[in-house]
């Protein structure tokens, strides 16, 4: 078994489909938000809703971390990296993602010593090859990444490094699961739970949507098949009058989640009384910042920073689609002044962003398709299948 | 969010207890398994890696439970194929 | 046509448009291959150079000297490391302008070679590499006949650029282009994806993953000679899959020609190891580079024969038709996913960036 392929069978995936449109009732229409990125970029990249019935309408939500981070954030960050004796260091997500003044690829065109990484811990090893360099690495990421940013901090402390810091974007899902639910705007009838977030944080944090918000919510894998399961659960989870929280990736997923990544992060860590997320506005007790133990590895601390709030573009509608309360094609600017060659919103940046994964993989009609390609190719192969 | 790959433990590093390379298709990296401290990790292990750790050791019984179940509804399914196909012959 | 599908044509409008370049400096990405590439290209060069043998902007030109039809191509090195797993910047500088030639039909003749190097770098590499050119221009028939040399202070340039240019004989009675796609034709891949860029990529070392990949740099001239000799008639386009990778190639030709693509995952050859750097860099294959591959659109009815000449060839042994030319929707390539979905394969806009978090 390599947990992979296994969940990625057509013919499974075929017979799947055939359950889940057993399982609604006609002319009821279900709409599920899958509230991770990693989700969104799965379902486009696979093509998923091409084996869902048109009674099932999947929303795209808030968890894609780099689509969050506000303007200002990364204006902040490109001044930590123009700083003459700093090395910044990212993963590739964030490169393209636009501040006030452009993005990091931006700076880095200009002078910038910006490099990209794979984990934290590579940015640590950048820092003890350059002693007489300033390493900051820019965090970004739910509570999925964050323990691995308070691990990689914890071996600075214990290696004695003095030119490492760290850029605190580190987020939360509970609180923007929390702001969507709030939200006058949105008729949803179930939930998605992110995989990996949950393998740190458990299941059981969520048990307040099931109970007070009367949602179903399935924690779920990110394998095609795992997501199809996802929607069955929740579509059985409402047949029978059921409203639960449910662990259909329990492969991965403990129900109490990883204790020394909550308690490394615990450690390192603290809560922000508010954070700004790109397009949701302020939300309080959302975001993490290092702690006053750690402040020497703080680089809001470390660097005088502008700090300045960048107001989103105005005719950027990143918020709605956040909220999954706009479809990505139905944004003013959708594919003609924001593209992913000119993004003004960070959801057309990532590729786990609900819009750029709209336009890279799903920018075509389905029933256009359906009606055109009959006979044609796709028909063909439909037939070969 | 958060890119997490299935990978097989090969071998636990000695210069530190917090190191082991994981084996991906062939392609190996070293990663930092400190978050599984709680468990009991031997090569062949499973574990989900990202960015350079282990958050989770995979568990191939759950898997496997899940497979079954998925591939018990798709037996359902082919049955009432079978069944349907049946009806039509009669 | 409901509101979707006006916004979708919208966007398709738009995206025809003429390619303006915005950004006041140039980028990594518009060297990247992707839509940063083409924009510049389009918008600089082929505004500034315009004739109607650079226009088609096909891998070469053909010119007509006196009753013979020659290739006329040229392109640039500038990899880093400069030694990889399977090659160097010495046989790749031969094999990819023998390439270019290569997929103009052409019979590789002469090349030149032009040297930037920098103040300090080493005899003994240099001398390496001019080896490595030595044997792969014996191995591809051809002679390096001119050159020239420059070298510049030491940080004006990475240790060692190379530039070549090279002339080729068009022999068969063939018209190449990535404009020539039919509805019915087939899209064929020579081999396994991938392997140049995720060598280079490993070689790096930024990203600490460990695998047994080498680059697949190759000469193709002999492969593609084959093909031709076989159906000189029923080949429409060939294309070597470098920068961009297959997907950027048969976005080429979906554009060019004014038709869909439509791929097949399952059909696709990616080695496990490849399909594993990916999975682990969040890459998708489709779009990394490859130096000893190419596509080539061939009629529908001649797609089992043209397999049967590329897999008798070494370098051809793993060729797979990978997917069929369709008439609507023009421009665009779809993917039909092992998973039995379809899903749309777009160009980049630079480098493809590992998604990580």
């Amino acid at each position: 078994m390599r947990f992979v392929d296994e969940y990625r069978d057509a013919g499974t995936a075929r017979a799947l489909a055939t359950q889940i449109a057993a399982r609604c009732r006609p002319g009821r229409r279900y709409t599920f938000m899958e509230v991770c990125g990693g989700h969104t970029h799965t379902i486009y990249k696979h093509g998923l809703e091409d084996h869902l019935p048109a009674e099932v309408n999947l929303v795209h939500g808030p968890g894609c971390p780099v689509c969050v981070i506000p303007m200002g954030r990364v204006d902040d960050a490109i001044h930590i990296a123009r700083q003459p004796d700093v090395i910044m260091t990212s993963f590739g997500d964030m490169m393209r993602v636009p501040g006030g003044e452009g993005s990091f690829l931006d700076a880095k065109a200009a002078g910038a010593d910006i490099r990209m990484v794979y984990s934290p811990l590579d940015a640590l090893k950048i820092a003890r090859a350059n002693p007489d360099r300033r390493v900051v690495f820019m965090a970004i990421g739910f509570e999925t990444t964050a323990p691995s940013t308070a691990m990689t901090v914890l071996r600075a402390e214990a290696e004695g490094l003095a030119n490492f810091s760290v850029f605190c974007n580190h987020v939360m899902i509970i609180p923007a699961i929390k702001a969507i639910l709030d939200s006058p705007d949105l008729r949803l009838d179930g939930f998605i739970g992110p995989g990996h977030v949950s393998a740190v944080i458990g299941c059981q944090p969520y048990e307040f949507i099931a109970r007070d918000h009367g949602k179903p919510l399935v924690v779920a894998g990110f394998e095609p098949l795992d997501i199809l399961d996802a929607v069955h659960r929740l579509l059985t989870q409402l047949a029978e009058g059921r409203c639960e929280v449910e662990n259909q990736y329990s492969r991965v997923v403990p129900w109490q989640g990883n204790r020394i990544a909550l308690s490394a992060m615990g450690r390192v860590m603290r809560l922000r009384p508010h954070f700004e997320w790109r397009g949701l506005g302020f939300i309080a007790h959302s975001a993490l910042a290092m702690s006053d133990e750690y402040a020497r590895f703080d680089a809001e601390r470390v660097f005088d920073l502008p700090g300045v709030r960048v107001a989103d573009p105005r005719s950027c509608q990143c918020g709605e689609v956040l909220k999954g309360v706009l479809k990505p094609w139905e944004c003013k600017v959708f594919g003609t002044a924001c593209t992913p060659e000119t993004p003004i919103g960070t959801c057309m940046v990532s590729s786990e962003g609900a819009c750029a994964a709209y336009y890279n993989f799903g920018r075509f009609s389905r029933e256009e398709m359906r009606a055109t390609s009959a006979g044609g190719p796709l028909a063909e192969e439909a037939s070969r299948t | 969010m958060c890119l997490g790959i299935p990978g097989e433990l090969v071998e636990r590093l000695p210069e530190h207890e917090d190191l082991a390379v994981v084996d991906v298709s062939g392609v190996r990296r070293r990663i930092n398994v400190g978050l599984l401290a709680d468990e009991a990790l031997a090569p062949g292990d499973w574990v989900l890696v990202h960015v350079g750790f282990a958050l989770s050791k995979i568990s191939e019984l759950e898997a496997q439970a899940v497979l079954d179940y998925l591939n018990g509804l798709g037996q359902a399914y082919e049955d009432e194929l079978d069944a349907l196909r049946a009806s039509d012959i009669a | 046509m409901n509101r979707e599908q006006q916004v979708l044509a919208r966007i398709e409008r738009i995206r025809r448009r003429k390619p303006v370049v915005r950004e006041e400096r140039i980028t990594l990405a518009h060297g990247a291959g992707g839509k940063a590439t083409h924009t510049l290209i389009e918008a600089v060069f082929l505004e500034a150079f315009r004739n109607p043998l650079l226009a088609p902007l096909d891998d070469g030109a053909l010119l007509r000297v006196g009753g013979e039809r020659l290739a006329f191509t040229t392109d640039s090195f500038v990899v880093s490391p400069l030694f990889f797993p399977g090659g160097d910047i010495g046989d790749l500088a031969v094999n990819g302008t023998v390439n270019d030639l290569a997929m103009c039909g052409a019979r590789p003749a002469h090349l030149s070679a032009g040297f930037v190097l920098e103040e300090g770098f080493p005899v003994a590499d240099l001398r390496r590499i001019t080896d490595s050119m030595a044997a792969a221009a014996a191995a591809a028939d051809v002679t390096i006949v001119t050159g020239d040399t420059k070298v510049v202070q030491r940080g004006k340039a990475d240790g060692c650029f190379i530039t070549t240019a090279g002339i080729g004989l068009v022999e068969q009675p063939v018209t190449l282009s990535a404009s020539h796609a039919r509805p019915g034709d087939a899209v064929i891949v020579s081999g396994p994806i991938g392997e140049h860029g995720s060598a280079i990529m490993l070689a790096r070392d930024d990203f600490g993953i460990e695998a047994p990949i080498v680059s697949d740099t190759a000469p193709l001239h002999a492969i593609v000679a084959e093909l031709l000799a076989a159906m000189p008639q029923h080949v429409r386009t060939l294309r070597d899959a470098t920068r961009g990778g297959v997907a950027t190639v048969v976005n080429e030709v979906a554009n060019a020609s004014e038709v869909a693509v439509v791929l097949r995952e399952d059909d696709i050859p990616v080695r496990a190891e490849v399909t594993g750097v990916c999975e682990l860099l969040g890459l998708d294959p489709l779009y990394v580079a490859c130096e000893g591959r190419f596509v080539t659109v061939v009629d529908g009815e001649h797609a089992g024969r043209a397999l049967e000449v590329l897999r008798s060839h070494p370098l051809g042994a793993e060729a797979a038709i990978i997917g069929t030319v369709a008439a609507a929707p023009a421009g665009l390539v779809l993917l039909r996913t092992a998973f039995g979905g379809t899903r749309v394969v777009d160009v980049l806009v630079g480098d493809p960036l590992p998604r990580i978090c």
